[in-house]
């Protein structure tokens, strides 16, 4: 996918004034976190399941190495191939050579972020290969030549009316302002391309190193066709993927769903082990893994290395006030929200995506959702440094924060200064006690109001109470 | 090329070359101990409550559960159930289980044992466990039980034995490990309710790619 990051700005400014995108994103701020808070209610073990997650994936991390060569002697064992991509092109030349040697005209597609980092469809087709996605999100996309913007339910961004515009286009039928007809005219375009597939082409939600598994967690189904029907299956994951034994997927298992939908558990969690076993009368004759690693085994031992324990749930957009305005698509890159914004400066650059980790009021919501605790305001502020000490900030903030260190550094009179425009801003504010627009931050107050202060700053308020004047 | 590269660069970061004999020894003893992690409470109850969280949790999934009190009674329920959705074809998988059965109550509805096809309107399959904690199904593929017969038909009609329910995932676990040894089965699919998709417009819409429409055969064994 092309990268939009530098433009987040302005692509922030446009998705502010999309109406049917906020409307879209109204939902999404009431539908997710209501229904995760419920789901956390009912399992009252949850925190002490995070507690947990966050523990084990740090041994994991710490062994990683050790995990990953286990993993993929249980895959060789069971008959199928592990293979190794540093890059985004090592692994789209790697999935090109296995369609090639089976002769592969078409491939079906189950839902994978890993593919959208190293821009697989746009290479398959470029070498003459066609892949059709099979999640009801992802095909709509492919048919719109869109791009995911939320990482479980890609199609967020989008209205019943262009479903039913595109399937209108696409597929020569009546339009239909329902859904269920629209999800039925899905269903029987893909039935038959499931079938024709030369090969099938999923991602992973875990590793499982005791045994050589893959996981595919899906609501649809598709991914279960996807590798079910075709003669090869290949797993395009990453690295950090892997986990020890069955158990301990489980307990990642137990947090994913209701971290990301709400649900109790997700309707098809599918274990797949190498080939088919002689006597199978279906299943891949050939299997294989792809372990991508993009950035992330430098991530290892380096200040974003918490950041290898995700499991790609999306909580932390589905609280996030900056992804719930702006939406997934003016992130620019794969990986929207608090989590994009720590991963995207790391796999496309920070001079390239330095406004993301910038994109967020530091409110803590995502923290407080992560499943296993990644501290995601710290990560942020740590590639705020890094940048700042990059000279990569622009030079608004840059001026903003040496005169800001000017005044602090006098205490008087940054007193002085606060008291006086503490004033001013009250004055603008009125009785209503909301500041609609503000001289030279109409960035700010066209979108929002900002609250007026206190009638006294801090330091008033803080020497009043010391001389027990409250 | 690549997979030095990766590794040495996960070695550099965790600042060590390749892992000590005493780590690697640490990692094998965990591996082989497949010990629990935290197992909620829910599900730890006698057996006769776990089979009724199992029925009220798979409910709640859109799971239908038809209770019977032997398999012998198997037939007659399917042939009852597919005459009211006019269905007149069922594919089956090939188990001794349901092979000794006597499908005599079928009249004009082909039993035929083969994988799924595009078309198919219902299969039926038995299953290796019910998991009570979320109403989930455990079933894994081998050569009596294609796997499609799980994915491709509009219905999926599953026996379940009352005396297959456990409590947590972590207790299926122990018995497919009890089953099969150290090498699973190509495919283990864990199955809760019927497919659903809310891509169009966070609109929760049912039978989205797999069975609309699952249907639990509960024996009462
Ligand atoms: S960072 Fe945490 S909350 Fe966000 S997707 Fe990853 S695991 Fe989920």
């Amino acid at each position: 996918m092309q990268i939009r990051s530098p433009e987040f700005k302005e692509n922030a400014r446009t998705a502010l004034k999309e109406e049917g995108l906020q409307r879209a994103l109204g939902k999404l701020r009431a539908g997710f976190p209501e229904k995760r808070a419920i789901a956390v209610e009912r399992m009252p073990e949850f925190h002490d399941l995070r507690d947990e997650a966050r523990d084990l994936k740090n041994h994991i991390l710490e062994n990683l190495d050790i995990y990953l060569e286990q993993f993929e002697s249980k895959v060789q064992e069971s008959g199928g191939h592990v293979h190794w991509a540093r890059t985004g092109d090592d692994a789209n030349k790697i999935i090109l050579d296995i369609c090639k040697q089976v002769n592969a005209k078409t491939v079906t597609k189950g839902k994978s972020m890993v593919s959208e980092e190293t821009n697989l469809n746009e290479y398959l087709e470029a070498n003459g290969i066609q892949p059709v996605e099979t999640d009801l999100g992802e095909y709509i996309l492919q048919l719109r030549e869109d791009h995911p913007s939320h990482i479980i339910a890609p199609a967020i961004h989008l209205n019943l009316s262009d479903v039913s515009e595109i399937f209108h286009e696409k597929h020569g039928k009546p339009k239909s302002d329902d859904p269920a007809v629209l999800m039925q005219e899905a269903r029987e375009e893909l039935r038959n391309k499931f079938v024709a597939a030369d090969v099938g082409i999923t991602g992973a939600n875990f590793l499982v190193a005791e045994t050589g598994s893959t996981i595919i967690v899906t609501n649809e189904g598709n991914g279960d066709l996807t590798q079910t029907l075709p003669k090869t299956h290949i797993v395009i994951t990453s690295i950090e993927k892997v986990v020890p034994t069955l158990e301990d997927m489980t307990l990642f298992l137990r947090l994913l769903a209701r971290s990301a939908t709400g649900q109790e558990f997700t309707v098809y969690n599918t274990l797949s082990t190498g080939p088919r076993r002689e006597g199978d009368a279906d299943g891949p004759e050939n299997f294989h893994v792809v372990l991508v690693d993009n950035g992330r085994s430098e991530m290892v031992g380096s200040e974003f290395h918490e950041m290898l324990r995700c499991i790609r749930c999306s909580a932390c957009m589905n609280h996030c006030p900056v992804y719930g305005s702006v939406g997934g698509h003016a992130y620019g890159w794969v990986y929207p929200g608090p989590m994009g914004s720590v991963l995207t400066p790391k796999m496309i650059g920070i001079e390239k995506a330095g406004n993301l980790p910038n994109a967020s009021t530091f409110c803590g919501k995502c923290e407080e959702v992560c499943p296993v605790r990644i501290p995601l305001p710290k990560l942020m502020r740590h590639w705020r440094n890094n940048e700042f000490e990059k000279h990569l900030s622009p030079k608004a903030v840059r001026w903003g924060l040496a005169g800001w260190g000017f005044f602090a550094k006098r205490p008087t009179l940054y007193r002085q200064l606060s008291t006086a425009s503490n004033w001013f801003m009250r004055t603008l504010g009125g009785k209503k006690g909301r500041v609609k627009s503000l001289p030279m931050a109409s960035g700010w107050t066209d979108f929002r109001d900002l609250p007026t202060p206190t009638d006294k700053t801090f330091m008033q308020q803080w020497n009043d109470k010391k001389e027990g004047k409250q | 090329m690549s997979r030095a590269e990766i590794l040495s660069n996960i070695r550099r970061g965790l600042g060590r070359g390749e892992a000590s004999e005493a780590q690697r020894k640490a990692v094998f003893n965990r591996l082989n101990a497949k010990a629990n992690n935290l197992i909620p409470k829910r599900s730890q109850l006698p057996h006769a409550e776990q089979v009724e969280l199992f029925k009220s949790m798979a409910q709640e999934a859109s799971a239908e559960i038809i209770e019977l009190s032997s398999t012998a009674d198997v037939p007659k329920t399917v042939t009852d159930w597919l005459q009211n959705n006019g269905i007149k074809e069922l594919i089956s998988s090939s188990d001794a289980e349901l092979n000794e059965l006597d499908w005599s109550p079928l009249g004009d509805i082909q039993r035929t044992q083969r994988v799924a096809m595009v078309g198919d309107m219902a299969s039926i399959t038995t299953s290796f466990a019910g998991i009570a904690e979320t109403g989930t199904l455990m079933l894994h593929s081998r050569g009596e039980s294609p796997t499609t017969l799980n994915f491709l038909p509009d219905v999926h009609l599953v026996v379940l034995k009352r005396s297959t329910i456990v409590g947590p995932y972590e207790d299926a676990w122990k018995k497919i490990r009890g089953t099969f040894g150290k090498s699973m089965p190509r495919t283990v699919n864990m199955i809760t309710g019927p497919s659903r998709s809310a891509d169009i417009e966070q609109t929760l819409q049912m039978g989205a790619h797999g069975p609309r429409t699952l249907v639990i055969l509960l024996i009462n064994d």
